[in-house]
């Protein structure tokens, strides 16, 4: 279940970034940063955030957000099979597989 | 029957809850719809089939594809909406962000902020209403098996992903914390089940994991109204590990709080041989989902026709069903509640309106029809029980038929005719009664003068031998009715 | 500088090849002559189909021998983005991380393509990912701009810009998602469209940021764009975003002028400080759009200043909508299913450790910047917000559309610079992109015209803007533009 109140949160942007930001973003991009790249993405980041800072404090009133440009909506498809890839081409692509599955290492979490 | 809420009614705690607590149990209820397609792609939505062969670039998450949302999925997920009394709205379908190999494209495309349902509610069996904060659509992920080690997650050597059940179109029905005990759980449960299979959007068959139920549960001193740390029981497959599943997890926490300790937020594994929960991931490294709205769909938008269109595709639901059923078959709320949870109301319903006595429609179905009912029609069923009521077959003989016709279908009158089941007809009867009587005067003298509970006593003895000279070929019903008669002239 | 080959036009090659003047296989094996005369030094390609393409050419030549029809691009060589799928033939988007990897299927632009009758000659570089102004974040070493190989070709769709700029095919595709094709099409000397949102199938187009990403042409005449748009473009089941509404007729368009057509040009991208123009833009870049104007109001064009104060935000809005989206695209590159895996001892360190490994240094700042936009923290004030801007910048330019027909714009702030000048600080990088950006952002279709060269010497190109499905009305103007830019 999500948690409603995560995104409806709003903390104003303080622009500064700082080194621990950055290292908790690494983390949730699933990228391992060296420290060098760490100080450095510090420091190119905050100089993006910092103009963005200035976007933040224009008050836009009740404008709603454009997620869309040309505003479709209802665009879907009739519920009927289309054939699917051959399996041989799908698991050729693959670092590993087997028993025609993907394999992976362990899958450390929720057993599913 | 008064309409209670759970808000107010603690409901039945768990037999083994001390005094002076109660379980706070919300449930989140995975419903596969059962569309032929996936919610985002043309690929087939079938279960049990060869690993990665219903796969193509969308499911796969392959690089460059793109969702096409499936119409009937969402039909189907508005009508089930519909039918738990939810406000259906227009809706917007967003990525929730996190990593992990059964997810094609490390996001699920799920509904967040703007859900296609909102705030509705069932009503069990007795009455208590609990409310459905939302349903939304989403899509499923592939299924992960582990290799090495026992097989299982912990210890595996290494996992393997198939995603043939990846982007499965799914409806996520999450009920407000009210429900009270294990046993309301279960019922809430049976509830949906008999409401998700009566509008026809999924086959809802736990066992096979068309329907999958995560607990949260937590505990709190009664009267209270705070909302402790809850615990997220997954992987429980069927309602007795449901019930089993909330009442060990709110004695742990009991147990907890009485050592002074205190829960932890976490998702908790239900392993059914042991009995009991294991800690699974632990959420207090809070995870952020990033959630924002998916970019390659656009908003669905619902007008007042649409739900007209909507309510006027409904069926009976199964809590007017139950309401029914219970005016015409007399029979108790325990035996309703166990035909709508094993979904037997409906058919139960036609069978008595083929003409059946009720009292035995229920008492078949309960009793000997708990497999379900195979080949046997409503219509073949209700012809049986005439014949039974009629005294044309004993109640042995159409226990025998009915198996039969479960197995293979066919005429009742012809199966219990091969069967050799020639109906005893009245005179026979007698006269092997007229036998007993005159071995028995005694006995029969008791019968006919004794007080309520002589008689009771002395129409059992004089039926066993009945039963037993005629080798239980003879109509229960037949041999009372014979001996009243008798007894009376 | 080798200036051996220059490709005749899609327009005439197709013609040629239909009325049987000239075999497809000829004119491929020109094509690829020119294509492998020029390779070594401007690494426009990541991958030449050399074989391929005669193949495809032979079977044209067969059709037309055989008295079948042919579409209307029949024999024209195309160089083709390398982040669009091609069934059987490896697309990297130039990263490490997709190295390798064979696509079971195609865009739809790239059937399409074939469909009409056009030969695959090549996959192109580009910017890892489609991320970046230069073209120097290719995985696979940068591609130079053919009218000068110390210089970049602008990206990210530098390839498919410096093969047609060297006159070696006729026509390519690129995607641009904040100025991706305009900005090469620039600094190369070509024909390049950005059309509307929902125009060209996104389908196969391996996603940067999906709200803004779209397929446009490169092209060396402006009537070579308008015939490869309308083959490439029209609705796509496949895409949920494609426009359902018919493709406007673009070839028609051409030859009718601008008489009576009211253009605007975008104050806060003149160039001109006293009319409240950003930082940046290079006095001989902004001459030559004053050129342009000049020659439009000459062939009946109004021509006006217009301030749209909206057009400055384009580009840190930019900045957050198109990472945001990309951190989410880019997640499914994690070593599982296709592409490189490293090691890792289990699967989420596996898949961090590929991560790593996969993705080039501008890739990762942008899924670092966009994953930090979209935390529960800073949604609203990040990425809501952004979005919040697209709105406001979309309402200003249509309410200007009241007025104007068009708009008016230099493409790019500079000409073309030289490789490595602006690697250091990604800031400066991005800054390329303020003139293109804002089209992307509010989904309307802008196209690139070359309009004579710098005081280096080097092309400029002017941007024309139109409103939404306004693409009949831009290449009236762009066509006007190529004849002024041909005297
Ligand atoms: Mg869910
Ligand atoms: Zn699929």
């Amino acid at each position: 279940m999500p948690d409603m109140s995560e995104s409806e949160s709003s903390a104003a942007p303080s622009g500064a970034l700082s080194r621990d930001d950055v290292a908790h973003v690494a983390k949730l991009a699933l990228l391992d940063l060296s420290d060098a790249e760490i100080d450095r993405f510090t420091g190119q980041l905050g100089a993006v955030l910092e103009s963005a800072a200035k976007l933040a404090a224009l008050d836009l009133g009740d404008l709603a957000p454009t997620h869309h440009p040309f505003g479709l909506t209802n665009v879907t498809r009739p519920d009927e099979i289309v054939p699917s890839l051959d399996r041989d081409i799908v698991l050729a692509q693959a670092p590993d597989i087997e028993d025609n599955r993907f394999k992976t290492p362990p899958a450390l979490g929720e057993d599913s | 029957m008064s309409e209670q809420t759970a808000n107010t009614t603690p409901g039945a705690v768990a037999a083994d809850l001390p005094e002076g607590w109660e379980i706070v149990i919300g449930l989140e209820v995975h419903v596969e719809l059962n569309t032929a397609t996936k919610l985002f792609c043309g690929c087939p939505n079938s279960f049990g089939d060869e690993p990665n062969t219903n796969v193509c670039p969308t499911c796969l998450g392959l690089p460059g594809s793109l969702p096409v949302l499936n119409d009937r999925a969402v039909e189907s997920a508005m009508r089930l909406g519909r039918a738990l009394n939810c406000d259906v709205n227009s809706s917007v379908f967003s990525r929730k962000n996190y990593f992990y190999p059964d997810q094609p494209k490390d996001y699920q495309v799920s509904q967040y902020d703007l859900p296609t349902n909102t705030e509705g509610h069932i009503t069990l069996a007795d009455g208590t209403r609990i409310g459905i904060e939302r349903a939304h659509i989403e899509e499923d992920a592939g299924k992960l098996n582990h290799g090495g080690g026992d097989g299982r997650i912990h210890g595996a050597d290494y996992s393997m992903a198939d995603y043939n059940r990846a982007g499965v179109p799914l409806v996520e029905i999450v009920s407000h914390p009210e429900l009270r005990s294990a046993a309301d759980a279960r019922a809430y449960v049976s509830e949906l089940r008999s409401i998700v299979t009566a509008v026809d959007v999924s086959d809802a068959k736990m066992e096979e994991g068309s329907m999958r139920v995560d607990a949260n549960v937590s505990v709190r001193p009664i009267g209270s109204d705070e909302l402790r740390t809850r615990c997220e029981v997954k992987n429980i497959n069927s309602l007795r590990s449901l019930e089993r599943a909330i009442n060990f997890e709110a004695r742990r926490h009991v147990d907890l709080y009485d050592n002074g300790e205190r829960p932890k937020q976490e998702t908790r594994h239900w392993d059914e041989e042991a009995g009991r929960s294991r800690s699974g991931r632990s959420k207090e490294d809070a995870e952020d989902y990033r959630y924002f709205p998916e970019p390659d769909l656009v908003p669905l938008v619902v007008t007042d026709d649409d739900i007209t269109r909507l309510d006027a595709s409904l069926p009976t639901m199964p809590s007017a069903r139950r309401a029914q059923l219970g005016e015409k078959s007399g029979a108790s709320n325990d035996d309703i509640n166990l035909l709508i949870e094993r979904g037997q109301d409906g058919f139960a319903l036609e069978t008595i309106d083929a003409g059946a006595d009720a009292k035995r429609v229920v008492v078949h179905l309960i009793n000997n029809l708990s497999e379900g009912h195979g080949q046997l029609t409503a219509a073949s069923f209700a012809a049986m029980i005439r014949m039974e009521t009629g005294g044309d077959l004993s109640s042995t003989q159409a226990k025998e038929v009915l198996a039969e016709m479960v197995a293979s279908g066919g005429d009742p009158a012809a199966i219990a005719s091969a069967k050799g089941f020639e109906a005893m007809d009245g005179g026979e009867l007698e006269s092997i009664l007229d036998g007993i009587i005159a071995e028995n005067p005694d006995e029969w003298q008791r019968f006919c003068d004794g007080d309520d509970k002589e008689k009771k006593k002395m129409q059992g003895m004089f039926t066993g031998q009945i039963m037993k000279a005629t080798k239980g070929q003879a109509d229960g019903a037949a041999v009372a009715k014979l001996l009243a008669q008798k007894s009376a002239s | 500088m080798t200036e051996s080959f220059q490709t005749p036009s899609a327009t005439s090659i197709a013609a040629g090849v239909r009325d049987g003047s000239q075999s497809a296989a000829d004119v491929i094996d020109a094509a690829i002559g020119a294509v492998e005369a020029r390779e070594g030094e401007l690494n426009a390609y990541n991958l030449v189909l050399a074989d391929d393409a005669r193949t495809a050419a032979a079977a044209i030549d067969q059709k037309i021998a055989a008295g079948e029809t042919v579409g209307p691009l029949a024999g024209v060589p195309v160089a083709i983005k390398d982040n669009m799928c091609t069934t059987g033939v490896a697309t990297t988007c130039s990263s490490k991380i997709l190295e390798g990897w064979v696509p079971p299927y195609s865009a739809t632009v790239v059937e399409r393509l074939a469909a009409a009758g056009a030969v695959m000659v090549g996959k192109t570089n580009l910017d890892e990912f489609a991320m970046g102004s230069s073209t120097e974040n290719s995985a696979f070493g940068p591609s130079k701009n053919p009218h000068d190989i110390t210089k970049v070709p602008g990206g990210s769709s530098g390839g498919s810009a410096a093969t047609v700029g060297a006159g070696a095919v006729p026509v390519s595709l690129g995607s641009d998602t904040g100025g991706s094709i305009r900005q090469p099409a620039s600094l190369c000397g070509v024909v390049g469209v950005k059309p509307t949102y929902g125009m060209v199938s996104r389908y196969g187009l391996i996603a940067f940021a999906s709200s803004l990403d779209q397929i446009g042409p490169f092209t060396t005449t402006v009537a070579d764009a308008a015939l490869v748009l309308e083959v490439i473009g029209g609705h796509d089941p496949r895409d949920s975003t494609s426009i359902p509404e018919p493709m406007p007729n673009l070839t028609e368009a051409l030859g009718k002028g601008v008489d009576g057509l009211r253009i605007g040009i975008i104050s806060e991208l003149s160039g001109d400080p006293s009319l409240g123009s950003v930082e940046g833009i290079a006095p001989d870049v902004a001459a030559r759009a004053a050129a342009a104007a000049a020659a439009l109001e000459a062939a009946g064009a109004s021509i006006e200043h217009v301030s749209i104060p909206s057009s400055v935000h384009g580009l840190p809005a930019y900045y957050l909508i198109a990472p945001a989206e990309a951190s989410s695209n880019l997640a499914r590159y994690d070593g599982v299913r296709y592409g490189l895996r490293s090691d890792g001892p289990n699967a989420l360190a596996m898949n961090a450790a590929s991560r790593t490994e996969g993705f080039g240094e501008e890739v990762k700042r942008r899924i670092m910047l966009g994953t930090y936009a979209l935390t529960s923290g800073y949604y609203d004030a990040y990425y809501g917000q952004a979005q919040k801007v697209r709105t406001l910048m979309i309402d200003e330019f249509n309410a200007h559309y009241q007025n104007f027909d068009l708009l008016l714009s230099p493409t790019s702030p500079t000409t073309a610079f030289e490789l490595d000048a602006k690697t250091a600080d990604p800031m400066t990088m991005y800054v390329n992109d303020v003139c293109t950006i804002p089209s992307n952002l509010t989904g309307q279709p802008a196209m690139s015209v070359p309009f004579g060269v710098g005081d280096d010497g080097m092309p400029v190109g002017v941007q024309v803007l139109a409103p939404m499905m306004g693409e009949a009305t831009m290449f009236r103007a762009a066509a006007v533009l190529e004849e002024a830019a041909r005297v």
